[in-house]
């Protein structure tokens, strides 16, 4: 090892970073991630459009024609809502990470002595409080207009977690999408055009039986179907612990898949 | 001598083709390495390698006597890197990119405050600390830049065209600001389109071209390999000019360029520059001008890879706010 100056502020000479160095690394970077909406407030606005938009209009357009009265509906359709947002706020990783690589953000920060696995952990981290924020708007305008949790504040938690579970699962896919897509406009056309059939191909927003019978096959095998079951069992009453193991069989199976490729399309940049 | 930087045999392929061919380097501790060539000479390719973002196919490299790819992690704790465009958070204010980074390596939430504060005082952005850096100039992204890659007090730096795109004054800042960080001792390794950048800069310049080191040396010394100087001949009556052609061929053995109303060629032996006049004013020929002078790096890049070294094609990111001159 060369000496130059007196002044090198080299913290480690180890070849590697410490279990405890990786999560402080993290913490930083999903402080980075967060601290925009302290001084720009209209970030938070923008996680809070879409769930006050969506819970208002399919409360009071489609709730009288779907089950007859408005307050049904919404009780019917707060789980589908929560999940169909939970899956397009996982995509808020890949327009994150998208926009990184497109700045230099990304090389800037692999060329830190820092964990290897900190840019993209801190972001999951930051879009995880995210969800949580969304989960809580949901649940407290939904109270609003009239939504009842029947079970308690165990399936409030209950819900969260299944939620969360999946979107950790989930995130994976996000982030090869951010890797592989060219900018993060590319994102919001691809996230569009795979969330928006799969969260509609479900019983999230109405009862499958309403469905052809080609279609209900396919609804009764899509996670969605089972996410949205399991978060009304949850928070409503009614079943939950088959639906809860299929989401799960799911979100294993999404990471068994996404993982490898991810971390290939990671180390194709390097 | 010892060396900050040093590659041997650097190979990276893309599919076919050969991004690097066989990139040999060294950068003395202290010095200033300029390398020049046009965009696609494979010069990002070499810096990312150098700076860990990239694993050759083939040859190896060390920094600060660290590889880079087996002791990737101690060669980052020693590197600075600045790309080629100005790789900040525009969401995050100044002073807190430079925080992040502090953080990132380590220092307590007071040092990194502090560090951050003495950064973008030398880089004149102090008053600027408070605001998102997407309102920024891109001068002042340029600099953010600059001082976040110094963060951590790197002994070795790499600046991936930093004057890419900057309007005449930012660069000409710029350019100070990299001659102070070599009054600290940096060795810094600076790529660059622009001739004039390694000619101010650099101690040592290496030319690349598709991949390969052409040439290298100081900057007198790439101007001394083509040529050494360049003789120009512009006769008063235009229609002389054939004349000036012939007698430019008879004397030297080598034909000049003719455009713009003048004879333009390299000359290796000086002395032969009487004779020329003499046969001239013997034929009549009035020069309005005759001049000799060292060839420039643009034409010593030309002489070595028969294409000019800076594209005509803007170079400036139109994403990017150019700085308004005061």
């Amino acid at each position: 090892m060369t000496t130059l100056t007196g002044t090198t502020a080299v913290q480690t000479l180890h070849n590697r970073v410490g279990p405890a160095a990786g999560v402080r690394h993290t913490l930083t970077l999903a402080w980075r991630s967060l601290v925009q909406i302290k001084h720009n407030p209209m970030e938070l606005l923008d996680l809070s459009v879409q769930p006050i938009m969506f819970l208002l209009l399919f409360t009071y357009v489609f709730g009288g024609a779907i089950a007859g009265s408005t307050s049904d509906y919404l009780q019917f359709s707060l789980p589908g809502l929560v999940v169909q947002n939970m899956l397009f706020a996982t995509l808020t990783t890949a327009i994150g990470l998208s926009t990184d690589i497109n700045k230099g953000v990304f090389d800037r920060l692999r060329s830190l002595p820092i964990a290897r696995s900190a840019p993209l952990a801190g972001r999951i981290v930051a879009d995880t409080l995210k969800q949580v924020w969304a989960f809580a708007l949901f649940l407290g305008l939904g109270t609003v207009l009239g939504f009842r949790v029947h079970t308690g504040p165990f399936g409030v938690l209950g819900a969260l977690a299944l939620l969360l579970g999946f979107a950790l699962a989930m995130s994976w896919l996000s982030v090869l999408i951010g890797l592989v897509a060219a900018d993060p406009e590319k994102v919001q056309i691809m996230a569009f055009s795979i969330m928006m059939p799969i969260t509609f191909t479900s019983n999230a927003f109405v009862p499958t039986k309403t469905l052809p019978e080609w279609l209900q096959r396919w609804v009764e095998v899509n996670p969605v179907t089972h996410l949205a079951d399991g978060v009304r069992g949850l928070l409503t009453g009614g079943p939950v612990a088959n639906h809860v193991l299929v989401s799960a069989i799911w979100g294993v199976a999404i990471v068994l898949i996404f993982v490898p490729l991810s971390l290939r399309a990671f180390r194709a940049r390097g | 001598m010892r060396y900050a930087v040093q590659a041997e045999g650097l190979v990276k392929r893309y599919g076919e083709t050969r991004a690097l061919d066989g990139i040999d380097l060294e950068v003395p501790e202290g010095r200033l390495l300029g390398v020049l060539g046009p965009n696609g000479a494979g010069k990002t390719t070499a810096v990312r390698i150098l700076a860990t973002l990239l694993r050759p196919d083939g040859g190896r490299a060390t920094v600060g006597g660290f590889d880079v790819v087996r002791e990737a992690h101690r060669v980052r704790s020693l590197i600075g890197l600045t790309g080629q465009y100005a790789a900040v958070d525009e969401a995050l204010t100044g002073v807190e990119n430079l925080v992040m980074i502090g953080r990132l390596l380590e220092l307590t939430r007071a040092d990194a405050r502090r560090r951050a504060a003495e950064l973008l005082e030398r880089f004149d952005l102090a008053d600027a600390g408070g605001r998102a850096a997407k309102t920024y100039s891109g001068g002042m992204r340029r600099r953010l830049d600059l001082a976040a890659s110094l963060v951590g007090r790197p002994q070795v730096l790499f600046l991936d065209e930093p004057t890419t795109g900057l309007d005449p004054r930012s660069r000409t800042e710029l350019w100070g600001v990299v001659r102070g960080l070599m009054a600290d001792g940096v060795t810094v390794l600076l790529t660059t389109q622009y001739l004039q950048e390694a000619d101010e800069l650099a101690d040592d310049i290496v030319v690349f071209d598709h991949g390969r080191v052409i040439a290298s040396g100081t900057s007198d010394e790439l101007k001394a390999t083509t040529g050494a100087q360049v003789l120009q001949v512009r006769p008063m009556a235009e229609g002389h000019l054939g004349l000036v052609h012939d007698v430019i061929t008879e004397i030297l053995g080598d034909r000049p360029e003719l455009a713009g109303g003048q004879a333009t060629v390299n000359i290796k032996d000086p002395t032969l520059v009487p004779r020329i006049v003499r046969r001239l004013d013997d034929l009549g020929v009035v020069a309005a001008e005759l001049s000799l002078r060292k060839s420039s790096l643009d034409e010593v890049f030309l002489a070595l890879t028969g294409h000019r070294a800076e594209e005509p094609a803007d170079e400036s990111r139109s994403t990017e706010k150019q700085e308004v001159p005061a």
